[in-house]
């Protein structure tokens, strides 16, 4: 894990006392709402449907146990007792007094955390594949490099007011396990003739308008990383709308100037910043990698696993990934219960997390962007230890990337820009296809539902992706199929007209339906409606 | 009818006008007719009230679904629903 440096720990009290005094002066009457506004976005603090709302930044969703007590404790103390793991692998806390926030926030600095750049026209934080480090397929750990780009990205005055907010995302495995072609810039670490590089995609989003980021370069040596990023921001930054909200992302530019002509103009301003020399010293970057060096792995390579608990060998075959490190699994832990809320966990689960991780997983979890938590370094004679802990705090659904590990977002129960909710028709769902075998059946099936088009429930990138919409004030849902955040990435379509929320419920169980009539040897549901199209499934589901 | 709704500016939390003050609960807000810009005005200059506007209501209760969500809290958490009877759907 990084640690901070004293420049990250003075900048960021730095900012927790200049926020307690910008907050003792609005609640005095000093300052008016319209100017206090965007000085408490710029830390995270946001005004919901019901209350203010915090935003906390996880850098490339990987904490320590340490720092997830804390979050259980700003749960518990500021809060009212719970959290909410976004898909941006951040946490949200929905009932923050505008009073407390500055003690919360200096409690958070104390564990090296932030709300800084949750909000705002800024470098928003930097995603990452949530088994970095531990993944078997990954050609280097991705985390120095987004750490880096966290630390050029920190307050860079020339990229503190672009045209909008800005998305990265960086993974360093063929398997896209962070939708990494969906933001604004996605890089993939990958190796040339021995030699370390990445592969650079931009112009990707999703929102009202859904676009795929093009590749711009399929090698940037890892020496010119920064600048080369730099260039693609700074042709953004001078070209990109500022006239039309709607058209101010990075993808809107690309797409309307071509992935070609930006290509031109980003190798071109790249010319020039590489004479700037804001590429960092081998021996800085060194320095930055030796915090992210692999734990002191030490478990029996061979170690044998029981599986005669049957509830046990699902967990395994559904939520356990293998390990690059022999005698070792990549724990899921599902944040989707049946009756549950996406996301959500109790300040008492995210202590246990974090005790568990302190034990079991060399003090490291990770927050995924399907909104669920990780243990990255997991022994296998440690496995039954786990499933049994996270039992005891029912956290251990065996039903990751299954039906009912659906993504929600917050929609109208919390959200003011919500149309209808997404959290109960999350909850219908998962209910609908309680049973876990059926489930198992079903497979792979990737269901992703936003109370609105800004789609921060990654619809667009469902299998089966839900969009409530507001029909002459009446909720409504519209399906859409065929999307995937995956390395096989496509933007889902409209099969028709919107359903009310148990109407919705019986749409998705008709599809599975067709599915299963219709499914080839190892098909998943994506498959099979990419071979066969749309056709029968709008038959059956619209059949009167 | 109009109602007022805002967030308090210390706790966030919702509040209704109800005519002398105001109330977490909307079923003690009052119509304010054509008083609301005023209204709104000097509460939010004496920072009673942050974040105010006006609502379309019916019945004493607000048309659009999502003041009708402010007014009830989550439907997902009875346990921190502020009045869980407020029907969200119309019918
Ligand atoms: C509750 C307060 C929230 C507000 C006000 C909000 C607002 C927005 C807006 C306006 C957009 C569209 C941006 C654009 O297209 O330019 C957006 C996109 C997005 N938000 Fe949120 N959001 C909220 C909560 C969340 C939550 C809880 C998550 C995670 C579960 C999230 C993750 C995202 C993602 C992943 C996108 C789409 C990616 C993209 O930017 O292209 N947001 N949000
Ligand atoms: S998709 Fe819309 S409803 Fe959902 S959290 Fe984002 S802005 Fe709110």
């Amino acid at each position: 894990m990084y640690k901070y440096d004293n420049y990250d720990q003075a900048m960021v009290d730095a900012r927790v006392q200049e926020f307690r005094g910008q907050v003792e002066r609005r609640l005095a009457g000093k300052i008016t709402e319209d100017q206090f506004k965007p000085l408490r976005l710029m830390n995270g603090l946001y005004l919901q449907l019901h209350a203010y709302m915090l935003r906390v930044a996880i850098p490339y969703g990987t904490l320590n146990s340490g720092q997830m007590h804390m979050l259980a404790h700003i749960a518990r103390k500021y809060d009212r007792g719970y959290g909410h793991f976004t898909t941006r692998q951040n946490i949200q806390y929905n009932w923050i007094k505008l009073e407390e926030c500055p003690d919360l926030l200096d409690e958070l600095a104390s564990v090296e955390m932030h709300a800084i750049q949750t909000s705002g026209n800024c470098i928003r934080n930097i995603s990452s594949d949530q088994y970095a480090g531990a993944a078997a397929d990954e050609v280097a750990d991705p985390r120095p490099w987004a750490e880096l780009l966290r630390q050029w990205s920190s307050f860079h005055p020339e990229f503190s007011y672009l045209p909008r907010k800005f998305k990265f995302a960086v993974i360093a495995a063929d398997e896209d396990r962070a939708a990494m072609r969906l933001h604004d810039i996605g890089i993939q670490l990958v190796k040339k003739d021995g030699v370390l590089g990445a592969k650079f995609f931009v112009g990707g989003g999703m929102g009202r308008t859904p676009m795929i980021g093009p590749e711009i370069r399929d090698f940037v040596p890892a020496e010119d990383l920064l600048s080369y990023t730099e260039a693609c921001l700074r042709v953004y930054n001078r070209y990109g709308r500022r006239d039309n909200m709607y058209k101010a992302r990075i993808k809107i530019l690309v797409h309307e100037i071509g992935a070609d002509e930006y290509r031109r103009q980003v190798e071109e301003e790249f010319a020039h910043v590489k004479t700037l020399g804001i590429d960092p010293p081998l021996a800085e970057f060194e320095r930055i990698t030796e915090y992210f060096a692999p734990p002191a792995f030490s478990a029996d390579a061979d170690a044998k696993l029981d599986r005669s608990d049957p509830d046990f060998a699902v967990w395994l075959d559904q939520n356990v990934k293998p390990h690059k490190q022999d005698g070792y699994s990549i724990v899921n832990i599902s944040l989707k219960p049946i009756e549950g809320i996406s996301g959500d966990a109790s300040a008492d689960q995210i202590d246990a997390m974090a005790d568990i991780a302190e034990r079991y997983s060399f003090d490291e979890l990770r927050v995924t962007h399907a909104q669920n938590i990780v243990l990255p370094h997991v022994a296998k004679r440690d496995l039954h230890a786990v499933w049994s802990a996270l039992r005891n705090e029912d956290l251990a659904d065996a039903n990751l990337d299954l039906i009912s590990d659906i993504i929600a977002c917050p929609g109208l129960d919390y959200c003011s820009l919500a149309n209808a909710r997404s959290i109960p028709v999350a909850q219908k769902i998962a209910k609908r296809f309680e049973n876990l075998d059926r489930q198992r059946d079903l497979g792979e099936l990737k269901l992703k539902i936003s109370g609105c088009i800004n789609a921060c429930g990654h619809h667009h990138a469902g299998h089966i992706g839900i969009l409530g919409v507001d029909r002459k004030g009446v909720e409504n849902y519209q399906l859409t199929f065929g999307g995937s955040g995956a390395e096989d990435v496509s933007v889902g379509k409209i099969i028709g007209p919107g359903f009310d929320e148990d109407g919705v419920v019986d749409a998705v169980e008709k599809a599975t339906e067709v599915y299963k009539e219709q499914r080839e040897d190892g098909e998943r549901f994506l498959d099979t409606y990419r071979r066969i199209g749309v056709a029968p499934f709008k038959e059956a589901i619209y059949a009167k | 009818m109009k109602l007022l709704t805002g967030n308090d500016l210390k706790s966030g939390l919702v509040i209704w006008w109800t005519g002398d003050g105001w109330s977490p609960r909307v079923e003690g807000a009052v119509d304010a007719g054509d008083q609301g810009e005023s209204i709104l005005a000097v509460e939010e200059a004496a920072r009673r009230v942050n974040a105010s506007y006006i609502v379309d209501a019916e019945g004493g209760m607000p048309v659009h679904i999502k003041e009708r969500v402010r007014a009830a809290g989550p439907t997902v958490r009875a346990d921190l629903a502020v009045n869980p009877d407020i029907v969200i759907e119309k019918a």
